[in-house]
């Protein structure tokens, strides 16, 4: 059980994901957006959506930290367990309370506002499901470690290498085992919810518009770069009088 | 200097009847879809009104287009790069439904369907947002000929800001009683600026001006919706669709510009009052001239951007910059270049924004033209009229505000010039010799004041529109290059899945365009049906192409009580 659950599922979580995304950004372009309720509905939304997505990406960025960076590292530049603990306790607890209550203002939202809870799928129904729990047991890992005091178990001895591991395809099987159950659920949860992701609206994500701060202002599109004919072209397969047309310009 | 050619529109606005037929037309072509129920590409304002949004002239609320850094340089009114990106989570400044209306349909299967009974029955307005009964408050044409004036006029941002100026001056106000008050009509369309503050205000970088004509369109499979576009767009001209979460916004009629067919709008116009053509400009130039630090001579400037077709030195340019030669004839035969820069009479709209925009308008004349006739003068004699436009303050200060930042020595000039015009031609239409002495009050020759006569007055179908076709050997490179309404109802369009309303790959426009061409044409069951014999799009009596009878169309045949 503990092989298929951190030696394969997580194999298939990453297939998915990546496979999926590149499915998706080939075939569902068109498909590809927040679909913003605002135009229905503004007031809370103005308040839970902040609210629920700075909170995330610092849960995010949390997460990078205590997953990807070892325990060896932060103890080299002189911060001790104990200093990281808290921080991680205090700042994660606040990032994560502040991400709970942004979405629980938004499933609200959705659910009371007529035409915001009409434009919903079960698609978005099942993902808000997913997203929730995902948010909810992480809270209670937190939650659990602050009820231990300074006897929490330390998951940077045993989910954070084996999440190194998964990367590095040597996936460490007994060091997420010997993990407490709040985390393999959390686990568990945020693996299905990542399987998920590229098929629900959460693929927005993946294009955040951080190039816009490079771009220039204006943008200009030529016909003649473009692709010839109604349908891309393949490779091998250069359209009549290509060369031509390169000549003329 | 970086040649550029432009498809540009003027407006003749004295020619303007509020019809509304570009817009319905327009709707009919574009917007007749789920999600797009409140958009309309093309609207007609009633002026002085609120527009559509309401108040959507109002920047301080809306912050739309450019305004100037203290060290003079341009920035966008909604924010640096930065501000924007904070700002997507909740769009900050935001048009709600209630700004646009919420459009409805009627219940019309009452009228029918109604049992026998006392009262009469009634189709109630049902809401297309919520399906649910609904209170029709507002629309797009709410104060349509100036319904409502009386008590809603000092809403147009334009009056505010006239009245606000005469307080201090204890001078006449806007009137808006019906006896004392001016109106005429303002149809509106994407400007397709040079200088497009939505194109600089999308995270996604989606929304692109094409080089070959200058047109602005969005790329649906780059589009995200984070919405900043439409606060960034002054003119509020890029609308959402909350159906496929996306923007979308007037496409200039691409397709059928590309072929030389005149815009929608334009073909359909009942009063004749829209010319079509290019412009040739100065891409370098273009951010320098929209950063000129006088909103007054904004005017100046964009003019200046326009270079003469005519010119050795522009042609050579151009030549180099890969304009071919049957553009710069139709460059050269511009009837938009004519008003806007041979004759100056068409100026753009609000170019206090700073966008640089490319749809110019004819002032109209009759406001003072009304007032004249209706005070028993002769509203076509040079001297009177030329007074009447020196007097009458206030619907020049109104033109001023919409066209020339406020500069009424502009808008002075072009109405002379049409009421010039106007006199002399009456001498000539008489029979009379021409006066020479008009012309050359207004600074133009006979010759340039009858020609403008004949462009704007006779308006040939040929004169008003000059469009010159995309090259055949380039075809294939226009077709789906990523553009915006290229999804009509048809497969994948709304009904598809997996990932809600609208995903999945669409069929491309030309594709889509010839099967159903084919299907119309040889089939004799009811267009757009699936395999399963369901109907995939919606079927009404404007789009049944009389094949078959689609469900819901005709009441069921009752035998044996027939008449």
């Amino acid at each position: 059980m503990s092989t298929f659950l951190w030696g394969v599922l997580p194999y298939l979580c990453i297939a998915s994901l990546v496979g999926g995304t590149v499915w998706r950004y080939r075939y569902d372009k068109f498909g590809w957006t927040t679909r913003s309720s605002q135009l229905y509905e503004s007031r809370l939304l103005r308040i839970g959506s902040p609210l629920f997505h700075f909170g995330i990406l610092l849960v995010f960025f949390g997460h990078v930290g205590g997953l990807v960076i070892p325990e060896s590292w932060t103890e080299a530049v002189g911060v001790s367990e104990g200093l990281y603990h808290f921080n991680a306790l205090l700042f994660g607890g606040i990032a994560g309370l502040c991400t709970l209550v942004g979405i629980l203002i938004l499933v609200y939202r959705r659910r009371t506002t007529g035409p915001v809870f009409m434009a919903t799928t079960k698609n978005d129904k099942l993902m808000y499901v997913l997203l929730v729990a995902a948010i909810v047991l992480g809270l209670w890992t937190t939650l659990v470690s602050v009820g231990a005091g300074s006897e929490a178990h330390n998951y940077r001895e045993t989910v954070s290498p084996w999440f190194r591991s998964v990367l590095l395809l040597r996936p460490d099987v007994a060091a997420m085992a010997a993990a407490p159950v709040q985390f393999h659920i959390h686990a568990i949860v945020g693996m299905l919810l990542f399987a998920l992701w590229p098929f629900t609206r959460l693929v927005h994500a993946f294009t955040a518009p951080l190039h816009y701060l490079f771009r220039p202002y204006i943008v200009y599109r030529s016909r003649d770069r473009q692709v010839s004919g109604a349908r891309q072209a393949r490779p091998g397969w250069s359209g009549i009088g290509t060369t031509d047309r390169d000549r003329q310009r | 200097m970086r040649v550029m050619a432009q498809m540009g529109m003027v407006m003749n606005l004295d020619k303007c009847i509020g019809c509304h037929t570009c817009s319905v037309t327009c709707k009919q072509a574009w917007t007749n879809r789920a999600g797009t129920e409140y958009v309309w590409f093309n609207n007609v304002e009633t002026r002085p009104g609120q527009g559509y949004p309401r108040r959507y002239e109002d920047q301080e609320t809306w912050k739309g287009g450019w305004t100037l850094t203290h060290r003079g340089s341009l920035k966008l009114k909604g924010g640096g790069r930065v501000q924007k990106l904070l700002g997507i989570f909740a769009s900050p400044v935001q048009p709600k439904l209630a700004d646009y209306y919420e459009p409805w349909t009627y219940d019309y299967q009452t009228l029918i369907e109604a049992p026998l009974g006392d009262d009469f029955p009634v189709a109630r307005p049902k809401s297309l947002i919520t399906g649910e009964n609904t209170k029709i408050t507002w629309s797009a044409n709410w104060d349509d000929n100036l319904g409502g004036a009386s008590e809603m006029g000092h809403l147009d941002p334009i009056v505010a800001k006239l009245n606000a100026s005469v307080r201090r001056e204890s001078e006449e106000k806007v009137r808006l009683d019906l006896e004392k008050t001016f109106m005429f009509y303002l149809p509106r369309i994407c400007e397709h600026c040079l200088n497009p503050s939505c194109m600089a205000s999308c995270p996604s970088g989606a929304i692109y001006k094409r080089e070959e004509d200058g047109i602005v369109l969005v790329d649906q499979d780059r589009c995200r919706g984070w919405r900043q576009c439409i606060t960034g767009c002054p003119y509020k001209k890029i609308y959402f669709n909350h159906k496929s979460g996306k923007a979308e916004k007037c496409t200039f009629c691409y397709p059928r510009v590309e072929v030389g067919l005149p815009t929608v709008c334009s073909e359909t116009c009942v009063g004749r009052l829209r010319y079509l053509g290019l412009f040739l400009y100065d891409a370098d130039r273009v951010t320098a001239a929209a950063a000129t630090p006088e909103e007054g001579d904004l005017y100046e400037a964009q003019l200046d951007l326009l270079l003469d077709p005519s010119d050795p030195a522009v042609i050579a340019a151009a030549r180099r910059d890969g304009i071919p030669d049957d553009w710069m004839d139709a460059a050269r035969r511009s009837p938009v270049y004519a008003l806007a820069k041979t004759y100056r009479v068409a100026l753009p709209l609000h170019p206090e924004y700073r966008t640089m925009p490319m749809v110019w308008y004819v002032p109209p004349l009759s406001p003072i033209v009304d007032v004249l006739s209706s005070q028993g003068h002769d509203a076509e004699d040079r001297t009177v009229l030329f007074g009447a436009i020196e007097a009458l303050r206030i619907p020049v200060d109104y033109l001023a505000e919409l066209f020339t930042a406020g500069r009424t020595d502009i808008v002075t000039g072009v109405l002379q010039k049409l009421a010039a015009m106007r006199a002399y031609m009456r001498d000539v239409s008489l029979g009379r010799d021409g006066d020479p002495a008009i012309p050359e009050a207004v600074g133009m020759s006979e010759e340039t004041l009858y020609e403008m006569y004949r462009l704007m007055a006779i308006a040939k179908y040929a004169d008003r529109y000059v469009i010159p076709t995309a090259h055949v050997e380039r075809a294939h490179e226009l077709e789906e290059i990523g553009c915006s309404l290229d999804f009509d109802e048809g497969p994948g369009m709304y009904e598809s899945g997996p990932f809600g309303e609208a995903s999945g790959r669409p069929a491309p426009v030309a594709v889509e365009t010839f099967n159903a061409l084919k299907q119309r044409q040889t089939s004799d069951a009811a267009m757009a049906t699936t395999e399963s014999g369901s109907l995939t799009g919606r079927v009404n009596l404007l789009n049944w192409d009389g094949n078959g009878a689609p469900p819901g169309l005709f009441p069921g045949r009752s035998d044996g009580d027939a008449p």
